[in-house]
């Protein structure tokens, strides 16, 4: 069975490019679910188990980081690895990412090619190539 | 270099950028102007971001509907005809990505800066006024004839917790 991807970012035209370039990158992916706010995700993760986590910081209710600290916190979910997405590309935001588990980063804007890089490193284990 | 030099640069960077990359077209840049005063009345499509921090304002960024329908096309890669949530939300992000990639560049001299959620406006006849008693430099983008300005308006905040109740309390206005 192919594993799952979540997406979590509060903009709908971002989590739609994140689904399109997943699909393109070839890797064997199953659903892709989406979330608006750490909130939504951590209601998703109770009814799934995705294989990564690709989530944006900067969102209303629960900010990406809280997400990310909720995800690393649990016995249920700290194996899933958690890509940030996002605009904030200042060294404080990236270390806070990388302190409390973080898998990874990718600062926007992106490029398919680097979201694919950055997942390869991550995911060849889980999502054959 | 002095502070406005500065902004402009970053907006002319992270706008080249941000087009390049997520909607691959270039946008050739106009003439910066400053803007001080009273508001000029907008029609069209608004996205409004607050910064804030050592240092406090705003960013926004402002286009024609069918400009919007055009940088929502390219960046979701469907084709948008009229303003709806699609275009809104792909406007509010592309001005999270800019401004946001700007706020980035800018702290590297002026110190960290938080960023608010964008709020994107759309209509006819309205002005946007930012509480912060500033000058704005306003930067045009030209995309094949159609215009994208892109504003940001920053002023050193009086203590740094005040500038967080400023933008929190007082974000920018709008006049219908």
């Amino acid at each position: 069975m192919s594993p799952d991807v979540l997406v979590v970012d509060d903009s709908a035209a971002i989590r739609k490019i994140l689904q399109r370039v997943l699909r393109q990158t070839g890797m064997d992916i199953g659903t892709i679910h989406e979330a608006g706010d750490g909130q939504e995700a951590l209601e998703l993760l109770k009814l799934h188990k995705p294989a990564l986590i690709l989530s944006d910081i900067n969102m209303p209710k629960m900010d990406g980081l809280q997400l990310l600290a909720a995800v690393k916190g649990s016995d249920s979910w700290r194996e899933i690895p958690v890509v940030m997405i996002t605009t904030e590309g200042g060294e404080a935001k990236v270390g806070e990412a990388v302190k409390l588990g973080a898998a990874g980063y990718v600062r926007k804007p992106f490029t398919a090619d680097q979201i694919k890089e950055k997942l390869a490193g991550i995911l060849e284990p889980v999502l054959p190539l | 270099m002095n502070l406005q030099e500065l902004i402009v640069n970053c907006i002319c960077h992270a706008t080249a950028n941000v087009f390049t990359t997520m909607l691959g077209v270039e946008v050739r840049q106009g003439e910066t102007r400053i803007e001080n005063g009273a508001p000029e009345v907008n029609d069209g499509v608004v996205s409004l971001i607050g910064l804030a921090g050592s240092w406090t304002g705003a960013g926004s960024i402002s286009c024609t509907p069918a400009l919007a329908c055009r940088i929502c096309s390219a960046l979701l890669m469907a084709e948008s005809t009229s303003v709806d949530e699609d275009v809104l939300d792909a406007v509010a992000e592309l001005t999270n990505m800019i401004i946001g990639s700007v706020k980035t560049d800018l702290e590297e001299h002026l110190g960290p800066l938080g960023l608010s959620i964008p709020t994107v406006v759309f209509g006819r006849n309205f002005r946007t006024r930012s509480a912060a008693n500033a000058d704005w430099m306003v930067v045009p983008f030209d995309w094949d004839g159609e215009i994208l300005l892109v504003r940001l308006c920053l002023t050193r905040a009086e203590r740094e917790t005040r500038g967080h109740l400023q933008i929190a309390s007082h974000p920018c206005t709008v006049d219908v």
